[in-house]
């Protein structure tokens, strides 16, 4: 069994496991068997996925720490939900298209960004960047078109949840597939190898400068898709939507899914954005409660014996396959 | 510590299954008014202040026999100002059978749920929120005033009832509130015949005012209009008295608590300070006094004017409910209900009030005056 086979059979694995789970939640959706909560909850879960998964890239694959994420959200739902704004298309031609310009935009502005903090590390380019994400919002109150502090309000949205959560749906298959690749590819091991060890890296001839500020445009690039899924999600854009708050919530996904994990990501994701709805009924003692089973999750997900569960359980699973297999 | 560490755990598995367990009352012989606001978070007062005013015309309506015999029942939901949590809000609310929508209370959490609420039909009566869009669908209704419409307001009450013709101008470019209403009174008061003589204005964290003062020092303003907030108002009104202006103060509901930020002799500064508020807590009226003393007795801290707002938009409810002539839960009609609050009339503790087919309220403004140190309406 060699390299290339795992790789075909992972990515395999993944479309099928991809579909397999549109076809149970759409037909969830389309039956009506999914209160509207959870169905709107979908939507909600598809950018929260994207946007965790582009951190990822930042602080778990190259490791930088990076408190500004809200900011390349911000560049992205702006600048795509702005041209669904004041263009005339058809819906889906727009949406595309705004997904594209609000992942482009996002992409420069991290290209600039990253190019110019390039030198700084650890807990200074931390500070950088969370001064970065709240330039960034006070920045789109001021640009006129964009609503100032009363926000962009009359964003195009999809008609039926269906739709809108296949569309955000589709876009999480392919950010899934492009990390997938992207960490798997020579760029993906120059950017563990900086991780790991950043002089050893450059001594064997990784250019550090040049493969950060491609990881932070990638980022970027995908956190601004997700910003766009966000304004049709919402129909509205506030300044207030995009504080340092939202760069924390995602640095937890990121963390708690266990850092340069993709299925950690998504799983962590589905927990953090479903768990304070799920809380509801505990009324004034929800984000108490959230916050409590926040701690608890951190604690027991770094707990020795937890690990060796969760090593035990992914163990039989590819037993159970091989099994199968003969 | 590891035994400790598991029973936390088991216990905090227990009682989160316990709420979720919670969701599931049933509520189907009571008609399900849903509200949606700030409970948690940096606006959490507001949406509280909603919660809790609306819960005691509830707790009145039901006591009395309730709607065409039928109970009322309230569920509110936290949507921490934020637009998409709105939506998750209304989404479970609506999974729990809601009939009629109070909320949001924050202008773009109310925005942003607009299109969902005019896609189920349902009636939406928000107690506060502001922004023009917030009422722009026919389901959607508003307790309070928009903001330009305050500005509207107090140039009337300026020229026509205080008699003024010259008015001094000072507010907060860099404010949603402050321009709204800004423009809607330099518009009213040169349609009604009055002169602006100063028209200054500031940037959101502006410390100075000295230069703007001395501009209206050196005018013949009868008058000074501050369509701004209290801190900042303090502020201005401490530098107008170094500078030595005089001039009577008007403002909008933003004013609201301007003795807070006033210490010592500063508060005397404020005397005579007239501005737009819908609702003052010491008002002599009997329906406010008896909704003071029954929400301070309840939650221990006199109502604001949200408070008011979501008292009001629950008898908007009870009003709309027996003009469409809905007698049971299951009959609940949304396409009358929405009908209905054109046709009705409610003497509400923020004002007598009607509702035009834009679902603007047709009210008099109510002003308060500070005399002696205390908010007393006029």
């Amino acid at each position: 069994m060699n390299y290339k086979n795992t790789y075909v059979r992972k990515i395999i694995g993944g479309v099928l496991c991809f579909v397999a789970i549109w076809a149970v939640v759409s037909l969830l959706i389309v039956t009506g068997i999914l209160p509207r909560s959870v169905q709107s909850l979908t939507v909600k879960i598809c950018y929260y996925i994207i946007l965790a998964l582009s951190l990822d890239l930042i602080v778990g694959y190259l490791g930088d720490l990076s408190l500004g994420h809200a900011a390349f959200y911000a560049v992205g739902a702006y600048s795509g939900c702005a041209f669904a704004v004041y263009t005339n298309l058809p819906l889906l031609p727009k949406f595309i298209l705004a997904l594209i310009i609000g992942g482009l935009c996002a992409a420069l502005v991290g290209y600039l960004i990253s190019s110019a903090i390039i030198k700084l590390r650890g807990d200074y380019l931390a500070i950088v960047t969370l001064a970065f994400g709240e330039f960034i919002r006070s920045f789109v109150k001021i640009i006129p078109g964009l609503g100032g502090t009363k926000g962009l309000i009359g964003i195009p949205s999809f008609e039926s949840r269906f739709g809108s959560f296949t569309a955000a749906y589709i876009v999480v298959g392919l950010v899934v597939l492009c990390i997938f690749n992207f960490t798997h590819s020579r760029h993906g091991r120059m950017i563990t190898a900086i991780r790991d060890n950043a002089i050893a890296a450059e001594s064997v001839g990784i250019n550090i400068k040049q493969t950060k500020i491609l990881v932070f445009a990638l980022s970027s690039f995908m956190a601004g898709m997700a910003g766009v899924l966000f304004g049709f999600y919402k129909t509205t854009l506030s300044p207030s939507d995009f504080t340092y708050n939202l760069s924390i919530e995602v640095l937890v996904m990121v963390v708690l899914g266990g850092m340069g994990s993709i299925r950690g990501s998504i799983i962590a994701s589905v927990i953090i954005v479903a768990l304070p709805e799920f809380l509801r009924g505990a009324d004034n003692y929800r984000m108490l409660i959230y916050a409590i089973a926040l701690i608890a999750m951190m604690m027991l997900n770094a707990s020795p014996r937890f690990i060796a569960l969760k090593r035990k359980v992914s163990e039989s699973f590819s037993q159970l396959r091989a099994r199968l297999k003969r | 510590m590891k035994k400790t560490f598991r029973l936390f755990t088991v216990a905090l598995v227990i009682f989160m299954l316990a709420t979720l367990a919670g969701c599931g009352a049933d509520y189907s012989d009571k008609f399900v008014i849903g509200g949606i606001g700030p409970t948690t978070g940096t606006a959490a007062s507001y949406g509280q202040s909603v919660r809790d005013g609306a819960q005691i015309a509830i707790d009145e309506i039901n006591a009395a026999g309730g709607v065409n015999g039928v109970e009322l029942v309230l569920l509110f939901e936290d949507d921490e100002a934020l637009g998409d949590k709105a939506k998750s809000a209304y989404e479970t609310l609506m999974d729990n059978g809601m009939q009629v929508l109070i909320g949001a209370v924050t202008s773009d959490a109310s925005i942003a749920i607009n299109s969902l609420t005019a896609a189920d039909g349902i009636l939406q009566i928000t107690p506060s929120a502001s922004a023009i869009e917030a009422a722009a669908n026919p389901n959607t209704f508003r307790v309070c005033f928009t903001d330009p419409l305050q500005g509207v307001s107090m140039a009337n009450y300026a020229y026509n009832t205080l008699g003024y013709r010259k008015a001094a101008v000072i507010h907060n470019y860099d404010d949603n509130y402050s321009t709204g209403m800004y423009e809607a009174f330099i518009e009213e008061f040169q349609r009604l015949g009055g002169t602006i003589s100063e028209d200054v204005s500031f940037a959101k964290d502006a410390t100075d005012f000295n230069a703007q003062i001395t501009k209206i020092a050196a005018s013949d303003a009868e008058f000074l209009f501050m369509p701004i907030y209290a801190e900042k108002a303090a502020q201005i009104v401490i530098t107008a008295n170094e500078k030595g202006v005089d001039i009577p103060l008007l403002g909008g509901d933003g004013l609201d608590g301007i003795l807070n930020y006033l210490t010592g002799d500063n508060a005397k500064l404020v005397e005579g300070l007239i501005f737009l508020t819908p609702f003052i807590s010491t008002d002599t009226d009997p329906a406010i006094q008896s909704f003071t003393q029954k929400y301070t007795e309840k939650y221990g801290k006199a109502p604001d004017q949200f408070a008011a707002d979501g008292y009001d938009a629950v008898y908007l409810v009870k009003l709309a409910l027996e003009q469409a002539g809905i007698t049971s839960p299951d009959a609940v009609d949304n396409a009358a209900l929405v009908a209905a609050m054109t046709q009705i009339e409610l003497d509400g503790l923020t004002g007598h009030m009607t509702f035009d087919e834009n679902g603007e309220p047709m009210k008099d403004a109510k002003v308060a005056k500070i005399i002696d140190g205390v908010y007393v309406a006029q």
